[in-house]
């Protein structure tokens, strides 16, 4: 681990957006301009106070950060081992981290003159969270969501359109985020003038992967600070779920260069990490591809042919994973691990009865991987866990699952 | 000399636009696709495009998406479509055989694996529409090595700052893509396109071909009037996917053909 700051964790990426052999600019010529106009005008916001003044201000007033640190006393005292730490980012403004990242962009766009806004979006926040912050801003938006999540995630779409958003069923490929991302690039070189394209997690193209982490990282930042706080020193382990990997990203960052911090992401391991590909764990089940627009482990067969995911959790259902977390699982400093649906349901249903805390699926993976390994770690072991969405989206199918009839 | 150099040469000699026909390897099947390609020079293709499918082409209309699809339903692979051209190459040797499609299949296939099996099948160049300069390292450079062209786009958001970039390591001819959006999509006019032609024609030497758009006989002449030569991709793949038989296929790529060669 390092010392100095030339073998630092956190200067990544380069110039060519490189994390290691991962990311890049994998895109067609008629985007290459808008993302290099895009790095242009983020590299001049991110050193630019009145930027991050406005961020800090509607992440206050808005959002309402920072989000809590929270003590889980009785799933602590439950499962007998580690101290359990919540970053309660589910009570933020819409109900998850994602809305930390589209402020971002969206004041970003503002700045670039940009009138219409598109977004992909999987189980739905990062639409919502897209669709909020337009309304607020009095910009036009089109989310495009796989025309299978619209029906698994009904509630959210109901919200994007309250909220003005303009939700555009993806039936191409097999109607999945990773299709829902293929038509927004679809949009974004055909609308090459005014439109913006908010992506919702730290993939794509450079400047994304780098430029969401930063703006999620405030994640990370604040819950160094809270832990100091609460118990005077960092945590021992620190561990977040990941669909394409931004709020595990938000979390780890600050910490990538602390080497006494243990960090470990969650894949959603569907059914089981087997041959079928009944998962959608890249880093665990994959190999390294290209797909939009960067280089990162993705779920593939022999031809290079790209595979659907499968979670119960919508948010994680993507066969790839951030090109910085590809970087970080081959140099070893962060552990990844795969939980399954059924694993996930467990931590849901416990976290409801112990906390009362409806977490959303995707943070209830990470929270699964928290019950397998604190029982066994000493009392005095700190576990920081990121609670990165509420489960009101999840009721329905969580219902499902336990075989409860909504409508009786 | 490569077959693409030499096909522009011999063009050139009788004063003629090259017409550039795109299909997708496998699309319907493997045997009706194969049947199409061998049946396209005497057509009138000079220069055949051979889509490479993939589960996830974001550059494309549905038209080309839906012909990925029944050619992976189909069992279409990399493998199978260096196939088309090795078993085209049976009784052709001139006409150019172009490989269009994205990087992951050949990534995954290795790179030096890929293009020796590729110049060993009889592929004369490459156009990979998510391998932009920015990332020449990975296959261009290693390509032309091989002696095998990779083929640039241009698009009208290549402004004149960026296109010497976009024309560094282009061999063969460059493809100006007319609108900004995916294929199958709006139709070009050649009255916005030919001063783009023209901007392009300033900095090199290399033919100037132009596609996306183009659907009609009338089209591919007014288009190619004011180019080298024209490309029409989706409106022949809609009748493949249609069901047209090869015959009919070749039938409606005669027309274009004509269209094209009598600018
Ligand atoms: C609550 C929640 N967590 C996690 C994710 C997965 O995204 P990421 O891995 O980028 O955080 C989603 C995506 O929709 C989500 O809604």
């Amino acid at each position: 681990m390092p010392d100095d700051l030339l073998n630092s964790f956190m200067t990544g990426p380069d110039e060519n957006g490189r994390f290691g052999d991962f990311g890049g600019r994998f895109v067609s010529e008629t985007l290459m301009p808008l993302i290099l106009e895009l790095e242009a005008q983020y590299e001049h916001a991110k050193t630019d106070d009145s930027f991050w003044a406005e961020m800090h201000h509607l992440w206050t007033h808005y959002v309402g950060r920072p989000s809590p640190l929270y003590f889980a006393e009785r799933l602590t005292d439950h499962l007998g081992g580690a101290r359990v730490y919540m970053k309660r980012d589910e009570l933020n403004h819409t109900g998850a981290h994602k809305i930390n990242n589209v402020l971002g962009q969206i004041i970003l766009a503002r700045r670039m003159g940009k009138t219409r806004i598109i977004a992909e979006t999987g189980a739905g926040q990062h639409g919502v969270a897209t669709a909020t912050v337009c309304a607020k801003f009095g910009l036009q938006c089109v989310v495009y969501m796989g025309a299978h999540d619209v029906e698994r995630q009904a509630p959210n779409v109901f919200r994007m359109k309250l909220l003005g958003a303009e939700v555009i069923p993806v039936t191409s490929g097999r109607g999945t985020l990773k299709d829902a991302m293929n038509d927004a690039l679809r949009d974004w070189v055909t609308n090459v003038r005014d439109t913006f394209y908010c992506i919702g997690t730290v993939a794509g193209p450079h400047p994304y992967p780098a430029m969401v982490r930063d703006f999620q990282a405030i994640i990370g930042q604040e819950t160094k600070k809270q832990m100091m706080e609460a118990e005077g020193r960092l945590p021992d382990t620190i561990i977040a779920a990941i669909g394409g990997g931004s709020n595990a990203m938000g979390l780890f960052y600050p910490f990538l260069d602390d080497k006494e911090v243990g960090i470990i992401g969650v894949e959603a391991g569907g059914k089981g990490v087997n041959m079928k590909m009944e998962h959608c764990a890249s880093l665990t089940g994959g190999r390294p591809g290209v797909l939009h627009g960067n280089r990162t482990y993705l779920l593939q067969d022999d031809d290079g042919q790209i595979l659907e995911g499968f979670s119960i959790s919508a948010g994680l259902d993507y066969p790839g994973i951030g090109p910085e977390h590809a970087w970080l699982h081959d140099i070893g400093r962060a552990e990844y691990v795969a939980i399954t649906d059924k694993e996930a349901l467990e931590a849901f249903q416990l976290c409801c009865a112990m906390e009362g805390i409806i977490p959303a699926l995707e943070p209830s993976h990470a929270l699964a991987h928290v019950m397998k390994i604190a029982p066994d770690l000493p009392a005095d072991h700190i576990i920081c866990m990121n609670m990165c969405g509420r489960g009101d989206k999840d009721i329905f199918t969580v219902a499902k699952h336990l075989g409860f009839d909504m409508q009786a | 000399m490569s077959r693409i150099d030499a096909k522009f040469a011999a063009l050139k000699d009788d004063g003629r636009k090259a017409f550039v026909a795109y299909i997708m390897a496998g699309d319907t099947d493997f045997e009706t696709g194969l049947e199409v390609m061998k049946g396209l020079p005497d057509a009138g293709v000079d220069i055949i495009e051979l889509g490479l499918p993939f589960t996830d082409p974001m550059a494309d209309g549905a038209t080309i998406q839906l012909a990925g699809q029944r050619a992976l339903e189909g069992g279409q692979t990399l493998a199978k479509t260096l196939d088309y051209a090795r078993r085209f190459r049976e009784n052709d040797d001139t006409t150019p055989i172009v490989l269009m499609g994205y990087y992951n299949p050949i990534y995954s296939r290795g790179v030096d694996r890929f293009l020796a099996e590729a110049t060993e099948a009889g592929i004369d160049g490459l156009i990979i529409v998510d391998l932009p300069p920015e990332e020449d390292d990975e296959l261009c450079i290693p390509a032309q090595k091989a002696g095998i062209n990779f083929i640039r786009l241009a698009t009208p958001t290549t402004d004149d700052k960026r296109l010497p970039k976009v024309l560094q390591n282009t061999s063969g001819f460059v493809y100006y893509v007319s609108v900004t959006g995916i294929t199958g999509t709006a139709e070009a006019q050649s009255s916005d396109v030919a001063p783009e032609v023209a901007r392009i024609k300033a900095k090199t030497d290399l033919p100037v071909i132009v596609g996306f758009g183009i659907k009609t006989p009338q089209a591919a002449r007014s288009i190619a009037a004011i180019a080298d030569g024209t490309v029409v991709g989706s409106a022949i793949v809609d009748r493949i996917g249609k069901g047209d038989s090869p015959k009919d296929v070749l039938s409606f790529v005669r027309t274009l053909a004509d269209g094209a060669h009598s600018a």
